[in-house]
């Protein structure tokens, strides 16, 4: 307790519990009075450690406030909340309140000030992340949901292994920068990558996300990368490693998405491309950097979730989420368009978006620094997330042919959730200095000088015709692309049967060998040692007393020479 | 409903119509006009470099319509090297499902 406020992961983790044991309006109050609460709570947390208690012998922090925790816990319960406000209607109370907990460990990792703590909440974020995979309710989702689960605990083991070495070796659990130099901290930075979907295990989140249900998705898009984001922040700022993962990472979601049929599957493939711009900037590790990370996690979330919303919305009216059986539904979903292409708009950086003000900060920190290869290879990014999510994702979708459907718009609370998100994209956009208040440096940043407000229109405006002029290249086929998770979920499994097979091969042939010595030798063995052999039958005593006599006699003879 | 993708597994009823509305957007006529101001939009951010100076921090990016052309090409090499390993790793749909 802080004062008499209880940590902010608690309230959310009340309000998980009190949705099973409540009904009806009862639970409606509950779903949106505990972010709200929530969001009082983070706002109450001091800066330094707020909270101290002894755990298996270890002296841990389970509340510990900065300006940056409190920015990544502020955004986790407005999105709990107005994820809430898009889903209570439509999504069963299980999976809110599964949402809940997954959104509970999120706040518990923002402010959590030691690594056993993080630790905790980590899990609690994987185990509830799961079953909210597990409510898309299909036999996919189901086997999709089995295989994030594995790859989250193996991270999690991957974590627990790092700050174990790390506890042992420095004595200390407290969260601080670190820098990769040695086993523990390796591991510990692998097992938050992990999270973060980075190479080589970036597939995990293509494959979970598109399979949980049209409400799901809206708050998978939003706690465990971005968590993961938070905690390169606390602990590996500066690390010139992550340069290089978040590089390819943002390369990796433009050309997989460019590649993908499946509406929200392009929309997973981004988030790995946003998180790679902030993995990136946690890697230059500058003041500038480190507040570009934290702005654009904050505006990502927001324009993320609004897309995974527009997506959520036709799938929920049409059951259909490939591009190549969408298409024309402007005509009657105006306002899920509007939305759509607002999110887009945001994540493609357009001018007088939050995308503009947040993700110029990256690369102004890489200019900088001087780093000459990073600042184009952002240019070229933001070009191609216009070209893979900021055009292809609407435009499919919403355009392109005509399908023939005609569904409903979106129910008033779905409706409402994306209103009050574009709301926000857009006015960061335009008024972004609320934001640059909560950020943890102090900002002197003007995103809207003329001259780089004219490179980011040029930018993208050909980004944009180079997708119309391409767009025979990009005709959809029903296909989905191999990435390195053929490598457990194919070759593995071949490996393993191919195993089984040599086994039962190697038992064929061990029996076969048995049944030959069986009839060959043995059977002679069998012979004189079985029952009606001469060593193995009964004997009657007269002649085993005979031969006693004879063999002691032997033995006498030989005795006496 | 010849693909059915609906979470729950349950069909949902979609009202459909056949042929085609001929919607003002989808007209041959739209579409020309939408291509001609997408066209005057594209010519104006690269002449309004005249007047407002982008400024260059690796000199390249200063250069008069640099951000233009680089975004075109790096959109054209992304979607020819997208292309290229398609070839590769596409697979059908039901790859997975054997």
């Amino acid at each position: 307790m802080i004062d008499g406020v209880p940590p902010p992961a608690f309230l959310l983790l009340a309000g998980a519990l009190l949705i099973g044991l409540t009904r009806g309006y009862l639970r409606t109050a509950v779903m949106f009075l505990a972010p709200v609460a929530a969001l009082w709570a983070v706002w109450q947390v001091p800066d330094g450690v707020a909270v101290t208690a002894q755990f298996l012998g270890y002296a841990i922090e389970p509340v510990e406030g900065s300006p940056v925790r409190r920015l990544f816990a502020s955004i986790f319960t407005i999105m709990a909340f107005t994820g809430a406000l898009f889903a209570f209607r439509q999504a069963r109370w299980f999976e809110l309140s599964a949402a809940y907990a997954y959104a509970a460990g999120a706040l518990g990792v923002c402010f959590a000030g030691d690594l056993i703590t993080l630790f905790l909440y980590w899990e609690l974020m994987a185990i509830f992340s799961t079953v909210v995979v597990w409510c898309g309710g299909t036999p996919q989702a189901r086997a999709a949901g089995i295989r994030y689960a594995i790859m989250h605990l193996l991270g999690g083991v991957i974590l627990k292994v790092g700050i174990e070495g790390v506890v042992i070796h420095t004595g200390s659990a407290d969260i601080r920068p670190l820098l990769a130099t040695n086993f523990d901290t390796w591991m510990i930075l692998i097992g938050i990558l992990i999270n973060a979907a980075a190479p080589p295990v970036s597939a995990w989140l293509a494959d979970a996300y598109p399979a949980s249900s049209p409400t799901g998705s809206v708050f998978l898009s939003a706690f465990t990368t971005k968590s993961a984001v938070l905690a390169l922040i606390l602990l590996f700022p500066g690390e010139p490693v992550l340069i290089w993962v978040g590089l390819y990472m943002i390369f990796y979601g433009i050309v997989y998405a460019l590649l993908e049929n499946d509406a929200r599957r392009i929309l997973a493939y981004s988030i790995v491309n946003q998180v790679g711009f902030m993995v990136v900037a946690v890697g230059i590790g500058t003041e500038l950097a480190i507040n570009g990370a934290a702005a654009h996690a904050f505006a990502h979330i927001i324009y993320k979730a609004l897309l995974f919303m527009s997506a959520g919305v036709v799938i929920y009216r049409t059951g259909v989420t490939r591009c190549s059986d969408l298409g024309g539904l402007f005509r009657t979903m105006p306002l899920t368009t509007v939305c759509g292409i607002i999110g887009a708009l945001a994540i493609s950086s357009f001018p007088l978006t939050s995308g503009f003000t947040t993700k110029t900060l990256i690369s102004v920190a890489a200019e900088q620094q001087g780093l000459v290869l990073v600042y184009f290879a952002l240019a070229a990014a933001s070009a191609g997330v216009f070209l893979h999510a900021g055009i292809k994702f609407p435009w499919f979708v919403f355009f392109q042919k005509d399908s023939g459907m005609r569904p409903k718009d979106a129910p008033w609370n779905m409706g409402a959730a994306m209103v009050i998100l574009a709301f926000l994209c857009i006015f960061l956009g335009v008024y972004p200095e609320p934001l640059w208040a909560l950020l943890p440096y102090p900002v002197e940043y003007e995103p809207y000088e003329p001259g780089k407000v004219l490179f980011y229109l040029q930018l993208l405006l050909f980004s944009g015709l180079a997708f119309f002029l391409l767009l025979p290249l990009m005709k959809r086929t029903l296909t989905i692309s191999l990435d390195t998770d053929w490598i457990w979920r194919v070759l593995l499994h071949r490996l393993g049967l191919w195993l089984l097979a040599l086994g039962s091969a190697l038992g064929e042939r061990l029996s076969a060998l048995a049944r030959a010595i069986q009839t060959g030798p043995g059977a002679r063995l069998v012979q004189a040692l079985g029952s009606a052999g001469p060593l193995g039958r009964t004997w009657q005593i007269g002649t085993t007393a005979l031969w006693i006599a004879v063999l002691l006699t032997g033995y006498v003879f030989l005795y006496y020479f | 409903m010849t693909h059915n993708d609906n979470h729950k597994g349950a069909a949902v009823d979609v009202p459909r119509v056949e042929g085609d509305d001929n919607h003002w957007l989808t007209r041959p006529r739209t579409i020309r006009r939408l291509w001609l101001g997408f066209a005057l939009v594209l010519a104006a951010t690269v002449l309004l470099q005249l007047v407002v100076k982008v400024k260059g921090y690796f000199v390249v990016d200063g250069w008069f319509g640099f951000a233009a052309a680089f975004g075109f090409a790096c959109c054209v090499a992304m979607v020819l090297v997208a292309k290229l390993l398609g070839v590769i790793l596409k697979r059908r749909e039901d790859y997975y499902d054997d």
